[in-house]
């Protein structure tokens, strides 16, 4: 049995964009302008990463390991170094002796002895792909001839692929220094196990004790990847004079520059990283891999600029993922459904050094719900898979799909109706996370729930017999982070605005709106600009759904800077006491100016007139969303279709509605490849199996129904217009709600992601 | 070096000599010898589609045609989409929609969306998701894509009734 095409909610025929107003109160925001980056998008002159073109460009290829776990015996260059063309080799011994500390130098912190063996494998390639050396010749076929000549002898080891492998008594261990954090202390025995941590929170056994009803579940969640669809690049030139210049697809310029220069050992002054139009990151563009390998082909090559771009089969085994994880999952409820207790074990894995984002997963897996009694354990652990990176809410899905998927059971078990259940046990102003943390401000969960309970699809009935319905909701933190920027004025009454956060979604449009906002004028007026290291001061990356909260902070600063200015300038200029602005006009005394008139008059009359803002907001708000999920599943195949699927999610204020829209159903669609087909496929040696995009299987347009959205703005008060960070807590839900609508619909639970097709088959004959 | 050849071809309606290897994919010699960076690379073989280009007015992987498979033939890449007097409507529409985030799919998308509407003019939402499955695209999630394209053949289809 196919779904048909009619049962997935479709179109109902309205197509036209919609209506571009501002919202109440507002001018600009609310409003859905162009992206200024946009014809260039659009007509194909946006210049990306592998699009950088440069005099005398050499082309480079990196060899990669085809064992997961070896020690490196030998290298030999020789043969690849005499082949016509070859301009430089490399391996990991002419990386400088990194330093044996931890340094935040993106968005989490990494021990830079790691970081360094991650670029070009030092003693032990460490999974399948890690890379060994890279090759730099005039042309892109001579690099990939080069790479075959170099003779590498490994002692291959065996591989260590979960958690359970990792764990397990006398498992082959992957890094010998490494050794435990045992909550603050260390243990003095080599491990794989690179911390323990727990978070706890009032009496768990008394908690449980008042329990009606206690249900415990044990979940596996399989390593999938952000998927951009820009493989990772690097250009990297290396003049004689010491000056290393980088050109970039990064979520973080600032990112690249430290990283490059504590690997390679070079002062920041002399690296200059100029940013390309990124082609997706998610997380995964945080962490360099190219950039200071083309820095050392460069220098051995004489200077000549080097340009390294992956294969997607190298993005696959080499970048991104993130964790798989064992989860276990236990939690208590009264009769009425109040939560008594919850304990959670979450066990990630890192991939080849530490560093999983099992810390973030603690402060999500819990946090909807306001919960007296509970404990989290969280364990980080190195197994023989590429190093884990960020990917949107980083762990936050593998942990919301354990804690929804208990939370339904519990519902089941009472009699509760899924919504109410997550409307008894909401959190709110003034309860705290599992790590502690107050919500001291308003917060939106309960708002969200409230609106998937009233919404059109929730009060719609399910028609067939194999259609299931399922909620799920998440929370995600979100991040302040620094923020530079400069505002210039010029004599035509533009400004030009020029910052460093990169533009992956339209953020140059929401940045600039922030402006015009502030200032009053016309989104079209401002002109921003996404500049390099040098012309601006340091900027964090764009990711923790930061970029419209904090570098929109530091436009709306310099906006009010700058009318501040205008009207000192203005007063001395008019002789007067006081400049008065409103509705787009200057006035003072006698003088009635508009904007433009006068940004002509200041240019005319004396210095140019520039502003700048540098921003670290320390308090940020925090998102949360909640998602109902329709599906289908067919018996005959196991394969489930998504029928329908809304999201409600509290974004603070949309700038821009639009682009808001777009951050939410992205995440989901997203969410749903990692519920229903994403995952690592590894051999019993280790090495991936499904390596391309049509084995490691994303979702299609065809897979899904158009995704409806409900934007619930609870303003965050700590931000000039209620900005949230949208971007990221729309991916923590998704899989949860999507298990509860299967288990729904087949009427037996799974407690495995994917679930696919041969899973949910398996599932439905028990 | 492996021997070249000269291959000649209409690219955007300027006739175009090139000189590649015949281990060359067109993708490869419109990007790097002839400098048309519009068109990307997201695989390599043939899964994503960021590569599309027409060939004789056939939507093809640029990735998995070679070069020299160019001679004597017309190729239209994202650089020849937009008209003289501005935008294509599809380019438009995507820009009105938000029919893009990163933008590095976009092109192959719109070369999908143009060949999809030059032959079913007035296409389902069903006919758009099965034509564009060839195109994969990370950020948006194909929602405000497939809006871009049904609103182009629902203003088509205006035009043509009027």
């Amino acid at each position: 049995m196919a779904v048909t095409e009619k049962a997935m909610h479709a179109t109902n025929g309205h197509t036209s964009p919609p209506a571009s107003k501002p919202a109440d109160g507002y001018t600009i925001i609310g409003s859905r302008p162009v992206r200024p980056d946009g014809v260039d998008k659009v007509t194909g002159r946006a210049i990306y990463g592998a699009d950088v073109r440069l005099q005398g460009l050499l082309y480079g290829k990196v060899l990669r390991s085809p064992h997961a776990h070896a020690r490196i015996l030998s290298i030999d260059t020789s043969k690849a170094e005499a082949l016509p063309g070859v301009k430089a080799v490399v391996t990991g011994a002419d990386l400088p002796t990194a330093a044996d500390k931890v340094e935040d130098l993106g968005e989490s912190a990494i021990n830079l002895k790691y970081l360094s063996a991650n670029i070009l494998a030092h003693d032990k390639a460490l999974y399948h792909g890690h890379a060994i050396a890279a090759v730099a010749a005039v042309d892109s076929h001579t690099a990939e001839e080069a790479i075959g000549f170099i003779e590498v002898k490994y002692e291959v080891l065996p591989p260590v692929m979960t958690v359970d492998d990792a764990m397990a008594d006398n498992a082959p261990i992957l890094l010998d220094g490494l050794r435990t954090d045992e909550m603050g202390e260390m243990g003095s025995k080599p491990t794989n196990l690179a911390k323990h941590f727990r978070h706890q929170q009032g009496d768990l056994a008394a908690g449980f004790a008042a329990a009606e009803v206690v249900v415990e579940r044990t979940f596996r969640t399989e390593t999938v990847h952000q998927g951009y669809i820009e493989p990772h690049t690097g250009t990297a030139q290396y003049n004689t004079d010491g000056q290393v210049t980088i050109w970039a697809s990064t979520q973080g310029t600032f990112a690249v520059r430290n990283q490059t220069s504590e690997i390679l050992r070079i002062p920041v002054s002399q690296i200059k990283v100029i940013p390309t139009e990124i082609g997706g990151g998610f997380g995964g563009k945080i962490n360099v891999y190219l950039e200071p390998v083309a820095v050392l082909l460069s220098k051995k090559a004489g200077g000549k600029p080097v340009k390294l771009v992956m294969s997607r089969t190298e993005v696959l085994q080499a970048t991104g993922p993130t964790s798989g994880s064992n989860i276990r999952i236990k939690i208590g409820a009264d009769a009425n459904g109040k939560i008594t207790a919850a304990h959670a074990e979450l066990y990630y894995e890192a991939g080849a050094f530490p560093g999983s984002p099992v810390g973030a997963a603690a402060n999500v897996v819990l946090a909807p719900y306001a919960i007296d009694n509970l404990q989290v354990d969280g364990y980080d652990i190195v197994v023989n898979r590429p190093r884990s990176a960020a990917y949107r809410a980083p762990g936050g899905t593998n942990a919301a799909y354990a804690t929804e998927s208990v939370l339904n059971e519990i519902a089941e078990k009472l009699g509760i109706d899924q919504a109410h259940i997550r409307l008894i046990n909401g959190a709110k102003q003034g309860d705290r996370r599992p790590d502690g943390v107050q919500h001291t401000e308003p917060i939106g969960l309960l708002e969200t729930v409230q609106a998937i309970a009233e919404s059109d699809h929730y009060n719609t009935p399910l028609t067939g017999k194999y259609q299931g319905r399922g909620i799920a909701c998440g929370y995600w933190n979100n991040w302040g982070g620094k923020s530079s920027a400069t505002a210039v004025l010029n004599a035509d009454g533009t400004v030009s605005l020029n910052e460093a956060s990169t533009d992956i979604g339209g953020s140059r449009a929401s940045i600039a709106m922030q402006f015009a906002e502030a200032v009053g004028i016309g989104y079209e007026q401002v002109k921003p600009r996404v500049g390099d290291t040098d012309s601006v001061a340091y900027n964090d990356v764009t990711g923790g759904s930061r970029t419209t909260f904090s570098t929109g902070m530091a436009a709306h600063n310099m906006g009010v800077e700058m009318l501040s200015q205008m009207k000192e300038r203005l007063a001395d200029v008019w002789e007067v006491d006081a400049v008065e602005y409103a509705d787009g006009e200057f006035s003072g005394g006698d003088n009635h100016i508009s904007f433009q008139e006068a940004a002509a008059l200041i240019y005319k009359t004396g210095e140019p007139l520039m502003v700048s803002s540098t921003v670290f907001p320390r308090s940020f708000g925090p998102g949360f969303s909640t998602q109902l999920a329709d599906v289908e599943v067919d018996p005959e195949t196991g394969k489930v279709t998504i029928l329908r699927y809304t999201i409600a999610q509290d974004v603070g204020r949309a700038i821009h509605p639009s682009y808001v829209e777009g951050q939410m159903q992205g995440g989901v669609v997203q969410g749903i490849g990692w519920a229903l087909n994403e995952e690592y496929i590894y051999n019993e040696k280790g090495q991936l199996l499904n390596g391309s995009l049509l084995d490691y299987r994303m979702p299609t347009a065809l897979d899904l129904p158009m995704i409806e959205t409900i934007l619930v703005e609870v303003p965050y008060p700590g931000h000039p217009y209620g900005v949230r960070g949208v971007g990221e807590v729309n991916i923590v839900p998704p899989a949860g709600a999507i298990a509860n609508a299967v288990a729904n619909a087949i009427g037996s639970r799974m407690f495995e992601l994917p679930m696919s097709p041969a899973r949910v088959l398996e599932a439905m004959k028990e | 070096m492996a021997k070249k050849v000269m291959v000649q071809t209409v690219i955007n309606n300027d006739d175009t000599t090139f000189v590649c290897e015949t281990r060359q994919t067109l993708l490869e010699v419109l990007r790097d010898e002839l400098g048309m960076t519009g068109t990307k690379e997201g695989c390599g073989n043939g899964n994503c589609g960021a590569c599309n280009v027409m060939l004789d007015g056939v939507l093809v992987n640029s990735c998995l045609v070679l070069a020299v498979e160019a001679e004597g033939r017309t190729v239209t890449t994202i650089e020849g989409v937009a008209e003289a007097e501005g935008l294509h409507p599809i380019q438009q529409a995507f820009l009105e929609h938000a029919a893009l985030q990163c933008g590095i799919c976009t092109p192959g998308f719109i070369i999908s969306s143009k060949a999809l509407l030059e032959q079913n003019p007035n296409p389902s939402e069903h006919d758009v998701r099965l034509w564009l499955a060839g195109n994969l695209c990370r950020c948006t999630g194909y929602d405000k894509i497939v809006r871009a394209v049904l609103d182009v053949a629902s203003a088509g289809q205006a035009k043509a009734g009027a």
